[in-house]
């Protein structure tokens, strides 16, 4: 242990041993077996493949400067939003929080020592890894136009991009994440400290518990849609053919019936992280743990049966329809039910507002926004007119964004010091919160506007009349890639020099705050023994009321 | 923590089941390949899916040896199928009343195509 | 440290501790035995999701055109899929045989004969289905693509009936294709069983090895009557 009078910034001050420095060489790494590291190889691949993402946006939203385009031509940008959207879902936001964070976290707050299949993880990763470079190799051989979507018979029997390779790097991506799913769902359920019951978890993990199930139950399907699609492209014969009696509509279906729950493992983990982050920086119990717990099982769930809000225009039956309209309405109650909760919490709590607490907050407050849109276009009749307009755009760019990535820039904040055992710099983490905040608006609002003026989206070309709101879009978009680029610089320079964290530097509960920063890699010294509930925060000192009789005004 | 449960690892089913489990198997296999020879309708379909749930529920129960396992494992199982159900359920629900048409007489308007597909 | 050719970090101990294929992240073999079983049956989830895509489709499409899906099914031999069914109950007979051997501390002879029985039979399955199953179709011009139908005509319904061929080559390719991978699996086991490496403590990948050749006896059951007894035999053919 490092003396105390030794000086903070000294790097060459000798650390406890810790799953950083407990083995050295890039054959340690590459593999390791511990979840800690695997964790972090996934961060660092998918912020490659966030930069890739975030290139092709870049370049979409400058092009979109005018109405006829300003830099290619339209069969250039039908491949650059497919990019966009195929590397943001797949090879980003699916893996973001649940590979990264949940990889680190899950055995360390449940008290266990790893995952339950360590091996697995790893492997999942290479199948990870695997998976991006089919996709990498599809956008350089010029990259596919057939949207995220994959629709057939464009996809299958016209395109004359790498769908194969494309769909190929999506199939094995999804593998990586089906195995992460299921051993996060065996580690939950099997490797709890003594003490720790279901209902003393923290809410993270029930959080990941929901987005696991969704992992194991809904990926496989899209598995084999792609590969039914693959196996349509390469033989020229298929199940989705019409000529053979096909029904492109099965296709939409099958991909519909896991890419809608996707967007709940996009956002339930996010929930999770925000969970905690309230707790942490209102210094107060969470209000209706259960209602919270059994609201992300309830997300989980209802998400598999909403399915076909996407298809209200392309031919659905009516009524199927009907049922699925009204399904989606009631998905949004589980939502709205957390985002009341984590209100109530603040309520009355110490507040403050470190970095991580400003992304909370304006998670909660984006997404309510993302989520109460969504609603405009789970009302069929709203939907006939919204749809493939930029208002969807827009609607799921507030909960993609407004929600998931800045809950995953929270979390990564929160747990930086427990990761890195180094603190990172909270001014600037506050200037690139607001940045991104703003940046965020400016890019998404209008697209609403734009949406509900009849703009479509994944056109390259527009009416002249909605330049203004594309210029104000494309602005707000270079001030948000400001808002990420700021993190990515001071998180990686204050993880080699800045000063060292203690075990909990932000005074929060939870088992991951009672071990050294960084763990040591059997996460904590002594195995731990759970006697509390989640979120203890010692109660505050009970405020007289200010008029109350014998009490002086105050 | 573990608490140990009486798993099956620790119960050892006798040769003699699987033995029966595996003749009750080939016959089952006959019966529906004999039964596919007999005209019976719309119920050769209803007949073979039986027996082939049948067929399933003795490999899943013996041979997987969930009739020893424990509830968890149980509704890991039941989950897996009821999640095909639902897939199943609502795709068809939408292929197959594509054609309905948007009855201007209302509710009741429904019944009549409804009564009609079924029988 | 080096587990294998994987670097674990976890602090080393006596391994006279713990029982054989003891792993270092659980509390005790129990616990172990218990996260690999459910890891297992949480894996054979995902197959029915992963094969359910496909017997979604194929109700979807069975339920709209019924009387290609007849005509397709009538162009498959029952005699080969009856008998590669009861081929592979008798490997899950063999296969559940070699597990109770383990289980019950029989010699390793033992349980590598009755894994190497489990893998003749399915080589055998696999070898029927190729040679007088898919060879046969290919030369009676019923694989679909280019030269489907040559010598065959069914009118309008021609491409529907492709399209059960489709369906037929798809499931049983996606089966064969999980055959190919117990049959590898079975061969990783049968060189653990000679190395000594199960014993009537420990012998769960065993166990949930057994599991998966089950489940992929399960969607044989079923692609057996959806696949070659639609509509009854009962038309003389």
């Amino acid at each position: 242990m490092s003396t105390a009078t030794a000086d903070l910034h000294d790097a060459r001050v000798e650390p406890p041993v810790n799953y950083l420095n407990a083995s050295y060489g890039i054959k340690s790494w590459l593999l390791t077996v511990d979840h800690k590291r695997i964790g972090l190889l996934y961060l660092a691949t998918i912020t490659f493949m966030f930069l890739v993402g975030g290139t092709a946006a870049t370049l979409m939203r400058l092009h979109l400067i005018e109405p006829q385009g300003s830099l290619f031509e339209p069969e250039t940008y039908n491949k650059l939003f497919s990019t966009h959207g195929i590397i943001m879902v797949f090879f980003f936001l699916v893996p973001s929080i649940p590979a990264t964070l949940g990889n680190f976290l899950i055995p360390i707050m449940i008290g266990a020592r790893d995952v339950a299949f360590p091996k697995l993880n790893l492997m999942s990763w290479y199948i990870f890894v695997i998976g991006c470079c089919f996709a990498l190799a599809a956008i350089v051989s010029g990259g596919v136009d057939t949207g995220w979507t994959f629709y057939p018979p464009y996809s299958s029997l016209y395109s004359h991009t790498p769908v194969v390779v494309m769909a190929l790097g999506v199939f094995i991506a999804g593998f990586s994440s089906i195995l992460t799913g299921l051993n996060f769902v065996v580690t939950i359920h099997k490797m709890r400290a003594p003490g720790m019951t279901w209902f003393r978890l923290p809410l993270f993990i029930w959080a990941m518990y929901a987005t696991s199930i969704i992992f194991i139950l809904g990926t496989p399907v899209i598995a084999i849609t792609v590969f039914l699609l693959g196996l349509e492209r390469i033989f020229h014969v298929g199940i989705f053919d019409p000529a053979l009696g096909g029904d492109p509509l099965l296709f939409q279906h099958m991909f519909w019936f896991y890419s809608h729950p996707a967007v709940y493992i996009m956002i339930l983990p996010s929930m999770g992280v925000v969970s905690e982050l309230i707790t942490a920086f209102s210094r107060k119990k969470i209000f209706g743990y259960s209602f919270v717990a059994f609201s992300s099982l309830a997300i989980a769930v209802i998400s598999f049966v909403v399915w076909g809000h996407h298809m209200f225009v392309t031919g659905q039956s009516v009524y199927a329809g009907l049922v699925f309209s009204a399904l989606s309405f009631v998905v949004a109650i589980p939502s709205a039910v957390k985002v009341f909760n984590w209100t109530a919490t603040l309520y009355k709590g110490s507040i403050s507002y470190e970095a991580p607490m400003l992304y909370a907050l304006g998670f909660i407050g984006l997404f309510t926004m993302g989520g109460l849109t969504g609603l405009f276009l789970a009302s069929l009749a709203t939907d006939v007119h919204l749809n493939g307009t930029y208002f969807v755009v827009a609607h799921f760019h507030y909960v993609m964004v407004g929600g998931a990535l800045m809950g995953y820039l929270g979390g990564l904040h929160f747990w930086w010091p427990k990761i890195t055992g180094r603190l990172y710099p909270d001014v600037w983490a506050r200037i690139a919160a607001a940045i991104v905040f703003v940046g965020f608006n400016l890019t998404f609002f209008p697209q609403f506007v734009l949406g509900y003026l009849g703009m479509p989206r994944r056109y390259a070309v527009y009416p002249a009349e909605f330049q203004v709101l594309n210029v104000m879009s494309s602005a707000g978009a270079s001030i948000l890639a400001v808002g990420y680029i700021i993190p990515l610089i001071y998180l990686t320079w204050y993880m080699r020099y800045g000063p060292e964290a203690g075990p909990n530097p932000w005074g929060a509960k939870g088992l991951e705050w009672t071990t050294q920063s960084p763990p040591p890699t059997e996460n904590f010294e002594v195995p731990p023994i759970v006697t509390e509930d989640a979120y203890e925060y010692p109660v505050a000192a009970e405020k007289p009321y200010p008029n109350a009789p014998g009490v002086a005004r105050v | 923590m573990s608490s140990p449960e009486q798993g099956h690892s620790e119960h050892v089913v006798p040769v003699s089941v699987y033995v029966g489990v595996f003749l009750a198997l080939l016959a089952l296999t006959a019966l529906t390949t004999g039964v596919a020879y007999i005209d019976l309708g719309a119920f050769n379909t209803v007949v073979a899916l039986v027996i082939a749930f049948i067929k399933m529920l003795l490999v899943v129960l013996f041979f997987m040896h969930i009739r020893w396992a424990t509830g968890l494992t149980r509704i890991l199982v039941l989950c897996g199928f009821f999640w095909l159900a639902i897939m199943v359920t609502f795709t068809l629900g939408d292929e197959l009343t594509r054609s309905w048409q948007i009855n201007p007489v209302g509710w009741g308007g429904m019944i009549v195509p409804l009564v009609r597909h079924l029988f | 440290m080096r587990r294998g050719w994987l670097v674990s970090d976890l602090a080393t101990h006596a391994h006279s501790a713990h029982p054989p294929g003891f792993a270092h992240q659980f509390e005790d073999i129990e616990q172990q035995r218990e996260a690999a079983h459910l890891g297992m049956w949480a894996f054979l989830v995902t197959e029915i999701l992963f094969f359910g895509g496909m017997f979604t489709a194929y109700i979807v499409y069975r339920s709209l055109h019924y009387p290609a899906f007849e005509i397709g099914s009538h162009l498959l031999e029952v005699k080969f899929g009856a008998t590669n069914t009861a081929v592979l109950i008798f490997s899950s007979l063999t296969m559940a045989m070699a597990i109770h051997s383990a289980q019950t501390g029989k010699s390793k002879q033992t349980v590598i004969t009755w894994l190497i029985l489990t893998m003749i039979l399915g080589a055998t399955f696999l070898g029927l289905k190729l040679r007088f199953e898919w060879y046969e179709d290919y030369v009676k011009h019923i694989v679909p693509g280019a030269y489907f139908g040559f010598e065959n005509q069914w009118g309008p319904l021609g491409g529907q009936v492709e399209m059960f061929m489709c369906f037929y080559f798809f499931m049983t390719g996606l089966h064969a294709i999980h055959m190919v991978i117990g049959l590898g699996i079975l061969t990783v086991l049968v060189i653990m069983t000679a190395k000594g490496k199960f014993s009537s403590e420990y012998y769960a990948p065993l166990e949930i090895s057994g599991l998966y050749w089950h489940f992929v006896d399960i969607v044989w059951i079923f692609l057996f009557p959806l696949l070659y007894l639609i509509g009854g035999r009962y038309i003389p053919h």
